[in-house]
């Protein structure tokens, strides 16, 4: 069933239930995916699978919602009466309408689509850089976190007022995670992801000397003093940070009081003059973007922080209405319509300002910690209070050496560590989550076991 | 027992498949399968959110799914779809067979049949007909959001409910021909506390297996109060000061340092990975003398207990660590094959799309002989853990988690409390480190997310003391 069939039936089955409102959101998808060990297949995955998720308006206009894999005729009837059920129990506090940029025009480029590979294809390249990555240095003993997918699905939204939106996509990633082992040391692991609309995107050769030069790097280890430090965040670390803590702009954290911002935050100096913050789900580079969120509105480029102060909150089509502004493209479709952003871009502003310029990761002499990737965001993160306490993998570079940190957290709050900010490198690097330079921050603890 | 649209020859749950699964099997088995395992869900779920003084999410779900695991040596290859039909199942197996690359049919392993069916769903059926409605659950969640409501400082409630009942169907070319359907509650309270510039959070969650009614029995009332006070505790909390430092971790979900600590290299894929440090320590000591550590799937009631794997297989007690000695590793089917540890009834997974794997369920340090106090009068500077976060471990056995509710130890008794701190460590270091156990064993529900998903466990202990481990903090 294609996706135009699969409205015509809702739409049907809506009219025999006398359901007046109504809107879709469905996934459907193929996936293949395969790991290795030590030059063997060890599993090989397929799966097929189709999600729809129908919500409902009734007579006094409040939403339920079901969602469901079965979309034979009958699960669809059964979704449709259930979503009626559950909108005896919608929120008369907070009405959910459609989307008004529903219907706007948006641009579906599927040009970057690729044709699926295969599983023997994907196992024998698997294998070949499972070879590569273990000869790459003697110390790497084993790659037990390995794996080569390629992903193939359509994304689809429809409403009962004649929006109808969809778009196909490939996805393709690599990860490979190495194990190194050297006498009376303890082990290391290091690794590296790489993503591409198909497999032929993917650059193998980098994602192996990546893993390689990361575990590697770590072989020789030393414990750290507990102190305050002058911090380096990898781009890759500080988008972390940054989307631990995206309930700053968006505008359902504040609503649920569980974000750090209030309704009234716009404007707000958050940090250094240097620094702008964009949300861009629709940025060349970002492998899963999508043309609309889960409302049908039209994704697009935000600007979050401005010149150091916050300018934009994301929304979902309610929390706009009640915010007085139009939806930003960021929903969730859910019986309580979730926000979240698609792809941060933190760049460094033309304004001037009093950044220390001389910190360079690649040649400053002094003593700081450079943070390479942060552990554990789950465990180690109070979003609605702004503090955070997280494991790292890192270096501590002196005097003009660096040596890897044995096991550390670094622990502070996300408004010190944006005023804090003392320089935004140039240079920005594309990671999996989004596009940053380097970020020094003055004077975070660290605690370590030296 | 949910509606759906039978099409002919298509998977028909509540009743006898077992032709139609004997033929899917002998199909893959004459493909030159050396196993053939067929794994069918059906599932009916709801989930519903109050805040403040509202209900503000109800989301019913329902689907099903097949997800289809072939063995050819000690490779396997997994295919999950939504489509239940014979000629749906039969692709399903033919991809597995191709993916393997499976070409020598020669060798055909004996298929006699499936067995006997094992049905454990018999006793089960009425349980969608006795569990709460939605309607039930609104007004119990609405009462509890408003038990929260004790001062001015608590700027935000909730309360919210899950059930999730899972009707399965598994068969496999050794005859395992077994039908079961699980049921699964929680429910958990949360606030955010603020005055000035302080904040606080205050969280809880409970939960249960297999008791349809155990929602209407749920204490609200203490848990509520419980909750806030907790939040009260720790709003003006100072941050702990980051060290080494001797800690006591309360019993509860304190349990949850074994179990990221010591249970996940504890489970065979570990060992498959190479990524355990106890690979070859079985019978020697690898934790103090005063911990005996155990994973079953047993307790009536609890949120990680199962009438059967999602292997087909009765889960067992199985005692891990004996008086410091590590006595089992926690297996499944592919950990058997691949690792020779005999499986434990702990293949386990969150849906049809996921293969199982080895996984925790009950896993608790076992109670000693020592009160709280006894433990806690034993330090003269240290940590009291009185409720913790969640955690994770690295792949080289690092572990690390948060700690929700702190107080310091001074001279050996409780005194102010400290927000902030991190537990960190590594498993093989602070097992031995565990030198007093507590005589008030308890267990606390949770979901732990791994290779096959996200699955229902509970972690357990007594109140125990650790005689020094890494706080993180300021």
């Amino acid at each position: 069933m294609n996706a135009k069939e699969l409205t015509i039936q809702i739409s049907e089955a809506a009219d025999s239930l006398n359901l007046k409102k109504w809107d879709y959101g469905a996934s459907f998808s193929n996936d293949y995916s395969v790991q290795v060990d030590k030059g063997e297949a060890k599993q090989l995955k397929a799966s097929q699978k189709q999600i729809l998720t129908i919500r409902v308006w009734n007579e006094s206009n409040l939403v339920g919602i079901t969602t469901t894999s079965d979309i034979s005729e009958s699960g669809i009837k059964k979704a449709l009466n259930q979503a009626n059920i559950a909108s005896d129990f919608g929120n008369k506090n907070e009405r959910t309408e459609f989307s008004p940029l529903a219907k706007n025009p948006i641009e579906v480029n599927d040009s970057k689509k690729r044709n699926p590979v295969g599983i023997k294809k994907l196992l024998t390249l698997l294998r070949e850089a499972e070879v590569k990555l273990l000869e790459s240095h003697e110390s790497i003993k084993s790659v037990p976190y390995n794996g080569l997918s390629e992903s193939f699905y359509e994304r689809v939204y429809a409403n009962s007022d004649g929006a109808f939106r969809s778009y196909t996509k490939s996805q393709a990633a690599l990860y490979l995670y190495a194990r190194a082992e050297e006498k009376n040391k303890k082990p290391r692991s290091s690794g590296s992801i790489k993503l591409g609309y198909g497999v032929e995107d993917i650059d193998i050769e980098s994602c192996i000397k990546d893993a390689s030069n990361k575990t590697i790097s770590h072989l020789n280890y030393s414990s750290i003093k507990t102190d305050k430090y002058l911090i380096c965040f990898s781009p890759e670390s500080f988008l972390t940070i940054i989307n631990a803590f995206s309930s700053m702009f968006n505008a359902r954290s504040i609503l649920d009081g569980v974000s750090l911002s209030n309704k009234n935050s716009i404007g707000e100096k958050l940090s250094t003059e240097a620094l702008n913050i964009y949300d861009d789900g629709l940025h060349e580079k970002n492998i899963s973007s999508s043309p609309f969120d889960g409302e049908g509105t039209p994704t697009k480029r935000l600007c979050l922080i401005n010149k150091g102060r916050l300018e934009n909150f994301i929304h979902s089509e309610s929390t706009a209405r009640i915010f007085k502004t139009i939806p930003t493209g960021h929903a969730g479709l859910g019986s309580k319509v979730s926000v979240s952003p698609d792809w941060i871009v933190v760049e460094k502003s033309e304004e001037i300002s009093d950044l220390k310029t001389s910190l360079d990761h690649s040649n400053y002499e002094g003593e700081f910690i450079y943070i390479e990737e942060l552990n554990a965001i789950h465990a180690g993160v109070r979003a609605s209070q702004g503090s955070f306490s997280l494991p790292f993998d890192g270096w501590l570079y002196k005097n003009g050496k660096k040596i890897s940190i044995e096991s550390a957290t670094v622990a502070g709050d996300i408004k010190y560590l944006l005023k804090n900010i003392v320089n935004i490198e140039s240079n920005q690097e594309v990671t999996t989550s989004g596009i940053s330079p380097h970020i020094w921050v003055d004077e975070l603890s660290i605690t370590g076991d030296a | 027992m949910l509606s759906s649209q039978i099409k002919p020859n298509e998977i028909i749950f509540g009743s006898c498949n077992k032709d139609l699964l004997e033929e899917i099997i002998f199909y893959g088995i004459g493909l030159g399968a050396d196993f053939v395992e067929i794994f069918i869900e059906n599932t009916d779920n709801s989930s519903v959110l109050a805040e403040e003084d509202f209900i503000t999410s109800v989301s019913p779900s329902f689907g099903r799914g097949a997800g289809i695991r072939i063995f050819k040596d000690t490779k396997d290859g997994f295919v999950s779809t939504n489509d239940l039909t014979k000629n749906g199942l039969m692709r399903s197996v033919s991809q597995a067979i191709e993916m393997l690359d499976i070409t020598d049919n020669k060798k055909i392993e004996v298929f006699n049949g499936l067995d006997k069916h094992r049905d454990y769903s018999l006793s089960k059926k009425k349980w969608i007909n006795e569990v709460p409605s939605i309607h039930e659950i609104s007004e119990k969640l609405l009462v509890s959001t408003n038990s929260l409501k004790k001062n001015n400082k608590i700027i935000t409630r909730k309360g919210s409910y899950s059930r999730n009942l899972q009707e399965v169907i598994i068969a496999s070319s050794d005859g395992t021909y077994v039908s079961d359907i699980r049921l699964h509650q929680t429910v958990g309270l949360n606030v955010i506390a603020s005055d000035a510039q302080y904040r606080s959070s205050g969280s809880r969650r409970f939960g249960s297996s297999g008791m349809p009614h155990e929602f209407r029995l749920w204490d609200h009332e203490k848990a509520a109060n419980d909750v806030f006070e907790s939040s009260m505790n720790m709003l003006y909390a100072d941050y702990v000061e980051a060290g080494q430092m001797p800690v006591v971790l309360a019993n509860k979900f304190g349990g949850v340092i074994f179990h990221e600590a010591c249970g996940h290299l504890l489970e065979t894929t570990q060992i498959e990975r190479g990524t355990t440090p106890f690979e070859n320590k079985l019978n020697k000591k690898i934790a103090h003398e005063s911990v005996t550590a155990i994973d079953e799937g047993i307790s009536e009631g609890s949120f990680g207990s199962l009438s059967v794997d999602d292997e087909g297989m009765e889960p067992e007690k199985s005692v891990l660590i004996k008086d410091g000695i590590l006595k089992k590793f926690i297996s499944d089917r592919a950990g058997e094959l691949r690792t020779g540890h005999k499986r434990t009834g702990s293949g386990r997974r969150q849906n049809y799309s996921f293969a199982a794997a080895s996984r925790m369920r009950n896993t608790y340090i076992a109670k000693g002989e020592h009160s709280k106090e006894d433990l806690i009068n034993s330090i003269s500077d240290g940590l009291y853990c009185k409720s913790m976060g969640g955690g994770s471990v690295g792949a080289t056995g690092q572990f690390n988690f948060a700690v929700e509710e702190g107080y310091l130890i001074k001279n050996g008794k409780l005194t102010n409390p400290v927000k902030g701190a991190t537990l960190i460590g590594e498993a093989k270091e602070v097992m031995p480190k565990i030198s007093m156990c507590g005589n008030d064993l308890e267990l606390a529900p949770g979901f732990c997310g791994s290779i096959s998903g996200s699955v229902n466990v509970t972690v357990g202990q007594p109140h125990i003391k650790v005689d020094s481990i890494t706080v993180g903090g300021r």
